[in-house]
């Protein structure tokens, strides 16, 4: 090869087809798809808790994409239906994750309503769950001798609880909850389109 | 429309385009002694072994291995590829010590995350050193820091060389050098914080994303300046694969990150095109750039297929660019473009075989060149391990593969044997080419070269092993509806455990590398014969 020009040329033109069929071409496609029905914003708590969802790096270990019951059974698990292209219409950035370190999230909120169970497993996780590998997350809660007014005061089982104290949640923890407990798509998806499905035979 | 039928179509008609457009470029497509490949010798240099890493006993050694060489090589092609070499030291010593830095930043943030996995209330009072953020900060460091600067560093001091030219605006890349990793340094401290904008390998926020594409910009534009004042006809199948890499990436870049343009889940199959193609038209191109150079170089002999090599560019090109939405198999996300991205993974093959088998010819009947030559060692298993990771690439896209080790501790093992096993082994090899050559001085320590070599090998393949069968087990423990979720974590634990003692051997191995170079660079340890062992022309430059 002896042109330089050829080359690069040549070499940005490959690259352009591969941004038409997997940016250009979803773009046009997904751009006018609408929220499936029964899916709300997120509230200004809960979008300040997936922000801390984000600080904290959850989505390296959780997804949010329940696969169909042909392929996996993300469903018996209590992950949920498979998800479609307008469960995430008020998602920015997407959050749907590459690893299932621990379980799907996407529906967690139905699966786990209670915001005490979910503070308590933020601050150990192995109070609720014997053997996880999840990290527990002290710094997100304040350890005081006795609440003050207004806190929101940990419930833990007594062995997790600190000796001579309450385990307070921060802000963050709360938030952080919020935005847990509206992952909620149990509601049911539309008629798929034929070519924007998920995997299903 | 019946998208299906549209994209069979456009397939066929592209792929039958690329094969024109390749058969446009051949020149004698059926010669076996390619010119082209004789680019990087000057005259009467073939059969000639070149190893600066190698100590005199072990050039000896390493020539004793090749048939004899044909005649002296002409001095003054020599004496201009020394002044190549004397303008692109500076740019490559700043980029090559960065990447060491960061090479050590990452190794000991991978290897805190990875005991974090097996031990989780281990160091969890702070925020930063949480798994979720540590571990990010490991690929950050490494996505953004090691591979790119090594990679880049290597570039700067082989296109001189082969374009037979000196390095022009080198006062660019050092400047672009240290805004890149100012800009690095300020987004690992973001990630730190908690500043992200949460997607994966894009985390490090926009606004500071602007420096690295200054930072990139100026490295990249004395490769531009060199390649317009090229004094060979004939551009080597390196300085392709490298010419490339560099319009690519800031193309990837800088569409991923435009602001408020992408939702939901489009957002997501740009994700994963650009974090696949990060890979594939940044690392890999940048790595096998350098496989093509030194593995000739260094044994003296021109590689066996140029024409082979052509192929395996275009259709790398072709092909590479549309794989990553397999990262979304059975995801929620439109069928066709899954199916696109399987099928390109496939296809993925041929380039691979290409290269592989042209690695191997090259290659064959000189294997005790390894037992000598440093830098061999390493190119030629980091050459082994882009045909093993790319194979497994391309079967891990379909959809029964897929389907159990997705999601599993099995992708980020093979994403490991590409961007270490290949990417990192290759780079080091480079660097063991290239420093004797930036600083004119040789390794101080011959041994702690082989230390590091066993270290990073044994450590590497633990690290594989383990982490392979943990994403395995955990895989078909998930599939398997009647085992609670907790089962598929309570397998892997061991070889989660197995994955840390890996990692710490390659740590170990690269604090060796780090201590060696920075002797190196400070210019202690013992001198045997100095520069002159380079050449027998380097005495008098």
């Amino acid at each position: 090869m002896e042109n330089h020009v050829k080359l690069i040329s040549g070499a940005m033109v490959t690259l352009a087809i591969a941004t038409a069929s997997l940016v250009v071409l979803p773009y046009l496609q997904l751009r006018h798809e609408p929220p499936t029905p029964g899916l709300k914003p997120y509230t200004e708590v809960q979008l300040r808790g997936r922000q801390e969802y984000i600080r904290q790096g959850c989505v390296y270990c959780h997804s949010q994409q329940p696969r169909d019951p042909s392929q996996a059974p993300d469903d018996k698990r209590g992950w949920g239906r498979p998800s479609v292209a307008g469960d995430y219409y008020y998602d920015r950035p997407h959050l749907l994750g590459t690893m299932r370190t621990g379980p799907d999230l996407l529906n967690i909120g139905a699966r786990q309503p209670s915001p005490d169970w979910q503070l308590g497993h933020l601050y150990q996780p192995r109070a609720y769950t014997p053997g996880s590998i999840m990290p527990a997350y002290p710094f997100l809660f304040e350890v005081k001798s006795e609440a003050g007014p207004g806190d929101k005061v940990v419930a833990l089982p007594p062995q997790f609880a600190p000796a001579g104290g309450v385990v307070v949640a921060t802000q963050e923890a709360q938030d952080l909850v919020a935005y847990l407990l509206s992952l909620d798509r149990t509601f049911p998806a539309l008629a798929p389109l034929a070519d924007a499905s998920p995997a299903s035979k | 429309m019946d998208i299906p039928l549209l994209l069979l179509s456009s397939f066929i008609i592209a792929v039958t385009g690329l094969f024109f457009f390749i058969w446009s470029l051949r020149r004698g497509l059926l010669d076996p002694d390619a010119a082209g490949a004789k680019v990087i010798f000057s005259p009467g240099e073939i059969g000639r072994v070149e190893e600066p890493a190698a100590t005199g006993v072990g050039q000896r050694e390493l020539q004793r291995t090749m048939t004899a060489s044909h005649g002296e090589p002409d001095a003054d092609e020599l004496q201009a590829r020394l002044a190549a070499d004397a303008s692109s030291a500076r740019p490559a010593f700043v980029l090559l010590g960065f990447a060491v830095f960061w090479l050590l930043v990452a190794s000991l943030a991978g290897l805190t995350s990875s005991i974090k996995l097996h031990e989780p209330d281990w160091l969890t009072q702070y925020a930063w050193l949480s798994f979720g953020r540590i571990r990010t900060i490991h690929l950050n460091a490494v996505a953004y820091g090691w591979a790119p600067m090594a990679a880049l560093g290597v570039a700067l001091w082989m296109m001189p060389r082969l374009l037979k030219t000196r390095l022009e605006g080198a006062r660019f890349a050092v400047c672009g050098a240290v805004l890149w990793n100012i800009g690095l340094a300020i987004g690992i401290g973001c990630i730190a914080v908690g500043i992200n904008d949460g997607m994966e390998w894009l985390e490090i926020p926009g606004q500071v994303g602007v420096l690295f594409a200054v930072g990139g910009a100026m490295i990249g534009l004395p490769l531009v300046f060199t390649l317009r004042r090229r004094k060979v006809e004939h551009l080597y199948v390196s300085v392709w694969y490298m010419g490339a890499a560099l319009f690519w990436f800031p193309v990837l870049y800088i569409v991923a990150k435009l602001p408020n343009l992408h939702f939901g889940v489009e957002q997501a199959t740009m994700n994963w095109w650009f974090g696949h193609n990060v890979l594939g038209l940044f690392y890999t191109p940048l790595s096998l750039a350098a496989v093509y150079y030194f593995l000739p170089k260094v044994i003296g002999r021109p590689i066996q297929s140029y024409n082979l090599s052509l192929i395996g560019f275009w259709c790398l090109a072709f092909f590479y660019g549309q794989v990553g939405g397999h990262h979304l198999v059975g995801g929620p996300v439109p069928e066709w473009l899954v199916t696109l991205s399987i099928v390109q993974s496939i296809m993925m093959i041929v380039p691979v075989v290409a290269f592989s088998l042209n690695q191997h010819l090259t290659m064959r009947g000189h294997f005790a060149a390894l037992k000598h030559s440093p830098t061999l060692r390493f190119v030629v298993l980091g050459g082994m391990m882009y045909t093993l990771s790319s194979i497994q690439g391309s079967f891990e896209a379909l959809r029964s593969v897929n389907t159990v080790t997705h999601f599993t501790h099995f992708t980020v093992a093979h994403a490991h044997l590409g961007l270490y096993g290949f990417v990192t082994l290759v780079m080091f090899g480079a660097i063991y080419f290239a420093m004797p050559r930036i600083v004119s001085r040789e390794w101080p320590y011959p041994k702690l070269i082989a230390v590091h070599f066993w270290l990073v090998a044994i450590g590497f393949a633990i690290y594989f092993v383990s982490l392979t069968t943990a994403g395995l087990l955990q895989g078909f423990a998930m599939l398997d509806a009647s085992k609670p979720f907790m089962e598929s974590v309570r397998v892997t634990l061991p070889w989660l455990e197995g994955r840390s003692i890996g990692g710490a051997l390659m740590t170990l191995g690269h604090l060796a590398f780090a201590a060696h170079f920075l002797l190196m660079a400070l210019a202690r340890g013992p001198r045997r014969s100095g520069a002159a062992i380079l050449r027998p022309l380097a005495r008098t430059a």
